[in-house]
């Protein structure tokens, strides 16, 4: 723990200007992650920018469809919105999923896109992490890799990306806006987490002094029949060993339309879109479900200590894919609104 | 005043009484070690060795000591000496030796806590690093293994290896048999209240607010280690969050926060250890590797029973877990063979965690027991009821009270068990494998000597009762005033108990499940004495200190505590997920002083093992060398969401040979047994059994 120096940003322009000028400064949101890391010397800022009281905490409709969530829009308010729970249920689902009622009183949507990794090396500054410091290597290969990635990790990094709230919205296909130096810029959200390639100390695209002021979640009717899937070895309050978030639309037993997308398996949230591919026009059956899984994992290459993961996974997938095969029927069998 | 008949018409033993210390609590507003007001505090933070094995060469602490508010750098270099090192645990400071990565090194006092946690991360330290070892890898339980040594004896004082008659022999000529491996992770305690000592030399004289479990065992491992008269050192410990054995004896951040405080004179010196320090230096449970091998004649009957186990140890100091002592009284077998061998590794002091010995080697002994019924194609209850002893096979003595198939009964009544189909993998219930199991629990009855109270009369016609016992969040509070009205012969309202002061006269430690029997027997003895003393209507200021008295017959009996828990599990069909939608147990512990307090230990001991069984497990990185998921975010205990049907029963009994209050003990029974019978559930549910614990869902993948 070291000294820092402490403001409180009265409006998003002044917040980027600020910490855009200081190479040393940091926007603190909730700070469920931050302080901790801030304890644990991880983080060592010379400045923290307090965004968590600007007046961004509206989800608003958009005009044609569609949520425009507030950066600081808390992850409980979040899972409850009327709207969310409705149209898309995977969201409110993998915002209930994720940490605890206190910490999601208090947390913020943009702070759960930029929660850093669980991985125990990067967490302990007495163990090398090129995350933390670029170029000291990765502890977790040759060590405990229980939640770390099995796809798209290198041989730099193979933390994972912590979020629920973030799988949730990998199916949805939100846009994020971005207050920046230069700014507003509109990042498309399968692009704003990094893979870690050969420069893990970056999780996302985002450049120093870029706020993060909503995420716009585009009306997408399919989403009604979506669930999220987090699956971990106690029943609350644990991360992901591994998760899925799924929409599913099935016509005349066949796959309409599916989006994919998977948890604790990746540096950033993993959209399947081989798996998706595989699904589309194909009948909506258990043999479907497994065969779309594996041609997605078939690019996985665990640790020893995480190989698990890869038929844990697969039948998390079919487990979804079948309960929202039958919510489909049921709704169709009822002439539900979707 | 006028004390009445004991005993009274309507005792205050038994009744289900709030606890005395629950508003307080709840309220935030009991005070814990950290919380005491001491005025215009100093604050300690510990520096941690980054090595596992090897020798500091050279220090430097000049960029710490710069440090703006940073009054004093201990290290070896400048510690004062310690009068004994005959513990080396408590050595601290004294050499430039590293035995395991985490160790206390050098500590920093500065002017608020932030500053001592960021000067002692600039506590420069060089090292001579030497090749360390810190994964007990006993590949072979054969006691002669080369690489494990036989211990003189195993905790407290049991002999390490025992025979009787010929278990080799009893195996050739078993109808059935199984031979098991297993093992059982490394766990580190963690009470909520985290470790904390503050303290304050004065006039000579130090004064120590500790959470610990024994005030007077903290009093003497400080007077001794820092060479200073008894009577110039004071302990309090009024309310502990908390300390499942790691609080049973002090731990180096006592040492290290009183050589502060000397160093310091005058300044209260306060240390509260991190969740992250709680994994490297204030103790935890050996991981075991056990083999059990069982055989039965065509009856069902125990033939042959051998059970070696295998644990670690510190170079710093030996700890030998009791883990196989159980097997030598738990069933009846004419061949009956134990060994227990050590690993020494460069790893952290094992310690005490909640029923220490018997948790692991019940685990070993209940699941062997269970593949020993399926291999028999005998009821897993019915193989145990069989080889119930008639006394103990061990020393022969009678049981004082050996109500293991009363328990077995009962639970498997109030369970449904009858008509279990035995055969595994049989029931998918939307999605989910669902299976049920049993095993049993045993804890000795103990009460340790040297107890003593005292009893005094106050002006307002209340009683005051005092003794240096530990509420640890028991219940002692309320147990102890409870004993206390019925021996005095006065409402609970009239009791003012005193504990948690070394001032008062001495208790022993709040371990063994052993608190309550010891503690309530000096008072009920000193209420005896006070009574003789100054009669039935004692004046103000009367006062009488004396201890327990001796149970006739005591030692010609064997004493232990039994229990049954049965439990449900569920494992998820695509995901391995493992799930215990219901857990029960049922125990024979003598009389309950108060069931809600009862209650809550017995259900926290069934969670705790649940917890065991399903999350608890630290992982030590090899090449490092120490615990990496140090924080209770990745160290996983069973949480609420885990707990759903849980259910704790006793049978109504009183035991005549341990107290005068009739009571065993009940702290630590729970934990015995539950692990196993969550694993057992889980092969009844799946066909998988898991004999490495803990039980996740990739081992069902």
């Amino acid at each position: 723990m070291r000294p820092f120096a402490y403001v409180r940003a009265d409006d998003a322009a002044g917040a980027v200007a600020t910490v855009a000028a200081d190479p040393e400064a940091g926007f603190l949101g909730a700070g469920t992650n931050l302080v901790d890391h801030l304890k644990l010397d991880v983080e060592r800022p010379g400045l923290l920018v307090d965004v968590s009281r600007l007046p961004l905490d509206a989800v608003e409709d958009v005009e044609g469809g569609g949520l425009r969530v507030g950066a600081t829009v808390r992850n409980s308010a979040l899972a409850a919105d009327r709207r969310v729970r409705h149209d898309y249920p995977v969201l409110s689902q993998a915002l209930l999923a994720g940490a605890t009622g206190q910490l999601r009183n208090m947390a913020t949507t943009a702070g759960n896109l930029l929660q850093r990794t669980r991985c125990v090396y990067f967490r302990d500054v007495t163990t090398p992490c090129a995350k933390r410091e670029p170029g000291s290597g990765c502890s977790a290969i040759g060590g405990y890799t229980r939640y770390h990635a099995v796809l798209g990790a290198s041989s730099h990094c193979i933390a994972t990306h912590p979020s629920d709230m973030a799988v949730g919205m990998a199916v949805l296909d939100p846009v994020v806006v971005v207050l920046g130096p230069g700014g507003e810029k509109r990042i498309p959200f399968a692009e704003l987490h990094r893979l870690p390639g050969d420069s893990p100390e970056r999780d996302t695209v985002l450049e120093h002094g870029d706020l993060i002021t909503h995420v716009e979640v585009p009306a997408y009717p399919a989403a009604r029949n979506s669930a999220y899937r987090k699956v971990r070895d106690r029943a609350s309050y644990a991360f992901a060993l591994v998760s899925v978030a799924a929409v599913l639309e099935v016509t005349d037993g066949r796959v309409a339309d599916v989006r994919l997308a998977f948890g604790g398996v990746a540096h950033r949230p993993w959209r399947a879109l081989a798996a998706e591919e595989l699904l589309r026009g194909q009948p909506a059956t258990e043999e479907t479900f497994r065969a779309a899984a594996d041609a997605e994992l078939a690019a996985a290459e665990p640790q020893p200590g995480n190989a698990f993961k890869v038929p844990m996974l697969r039948g998390a997938v079919v487990a979804v894919l079948r309960d929202l095969t039958t919510a489909a029927a049921r709704a169709a069998g009822t002439g539900e609104d979707r | 005043m006028t004390l009445q008949a004991d005993p009274p018409s309507s005792p205050a033993i038994g009744a289900d009484l709030e606890r005395l210390d629950g508003a307080l609590k709840v309220t935030g507003t009991a005070p814990y070690a950290y919380e005491q007001p001491v005025e215009d505090p100093v604050f300690l933070q510990v520096v941690q060795s980054t090595i596992a094995r090897g020798r500091i060469t050279a220090v430097d602490t000049a960029e710490a000591e710069a440090l703006p508010g940073v009054l004093l750098v201990l290290t070896h270099e400048n510690a004062r000496r310690v009068a004994s090192t005959d513990d080396l645990e408590f050595a601290v400071l004294q050499e430039p030796d590293v035995a395991y990565r985490g160790q206390v090194v050098g500590a920093v006092v500065a002017e608020d806590a932030e500053t001592a946690r960021q000067a002692a991360a600039l506590v420069r330290l060089t090292y001579d690093e030497q090749p360390h070892r810190v994964i007990l890898d006993a590949t072979s339980t054969h006691p002669d293994s080369p690489d494990l040594y036989k211990p003189a004896a195993v905790n407290p004082s049991f002999e390490t290896d025992t025979e009787q008659g010929d278990v080799e022999a009893g195996l050739a000529g078993a109808a059935t048999w199984v031979d098991v491996r297993l093992s059982t992770a490394w766990l580190n305690n963690n009470p909520l209240e985290p470790h904390t000592t503050v303290a304050r030399s004065h006039g000579g004289a130090l004064t120590v607010h500790d959470s610990t479990q024994g005030v007077h065992t903290v009093k003497g491992t400080l007077a001794t280690v820092l060479g200073l008269p008894g009577e110039q050192v004071r302990v309090l410990s009024p309310y502990v969050g908390g300390g499942f054995g790691s609080k049973g004896n002090p731990h180096p951040h006592e040492v290290v926060v009183c050589l502060a405080a000397l160093a310091l004179p005058g300044r209260w010196v306060k240390y509260a250890a991190t969740r992250q320090q709680m994994f490297a230096f204030t103790g935890y449970r050996t991981p075991t590797v056990q083999r059990v091998r069982l055989g039965a004649d065509a009856d069902g009957h125990l033939v042959a029973v051998s059970h070696d186990a295998v644990s670690q140890t510190a170079t710093v100091k030996e700890f030998a877990e009791q883990t196989a002592v159980v097997s030598r009284l738990m069933y009846g077998s004419p061949n009956i063979r134990t060994t227990h061998r050590l690993a020494v590794i460069d790893v952290p002091i094992p310690s005490w965690m909640r029923a220490p010995g018997e948790c692991p080697g019940m685990f070993g002994l209940e699941v062997a027991m269970d593949e020993l019924a399926v291999a028999a194609g005998l009821d897993p209850v019915e193989l145990r009821v069989r080889n119930d002893p008639p006394v103990d096979p061990e020393t022969g003595k009678p049981w004082g009270q050996r109500h293991l198939v009363e328990c077995l009964r009962e639970g498997a009544e109030r369970f449904g068990w009858a008509g279990r189909d035995p055969r595994p993998r049989q029931r998918l219930v939307d999605g989910w494998w669902v299976g049920t199991g049993v095993a049993s629990s045993v804890y000795p009855a103990m009460s340790m000597p040297g107890n003593e109270a005292r009893i005094t009369a106050l002006d307002d016609g209340c009683l005051e009762v005092g003794i240096g016992a530990a509420d640890i969040g028991t219940g002692a509070w309320t147990a102890l005033s409870q004993i206390a009205a019925d021996a005095l012969g006065v409402g609970v309202e009239r009791i003012r108990l005193r504990i948690g002061d070394s001032d008062l006269p001495n208790a022993s430690v709040a371990g063994g499940s052993s608190g309550t029997s010891s503690w309530g027997a000096a008072i009920v003895g000193a209420a005896g004495a006070f009574r003789v003393q100054h009669g039935a209507r004692p004046a103000p200021g009367a006062s009488t200190t004396a201890g327990m008295l001796d149970v006739p017959g005591a030692d010609d009996v064997a004493q232990y505590s039994f229990g049954a828990q049965f439990a449900e599990v569920r494992v998820h069909a695509d995901t391995g997920e493992v799930r215990v939608p219901r857990l029960l147990g049922v125990f024979s512990v003598g009389r309950i002083v108060n069931p809600r307090t009862a209650r809550s230990q017995f259900l926290g001991a069934m969670t705790m093992g649940m917890s065991m069984a399903l999350h608890e497990q630290s992982v030590v990185d090899p090449r490092f060398g120490h615990v990496v998921n140090h924080d209770l975010a990745e160290y996983h205990i069973t949480a609420n969401a885990d707990v759903v049907d849980l259910q704790a029963h006793w049978l109504d009994e009183r035991d005549a040979h341990r107290n005068p209050m009739g009571t065993r003990g009940i702290g630590e029974i729970g934990i015995v047994g539950t692990a196993a019978a969550v694993v057992n559930a889980a092969h009844h549910a799946t066909g998988v059994r898991v004999r490495d614990l803990p039980v996740t869902a990739d081992k069902f993948l």
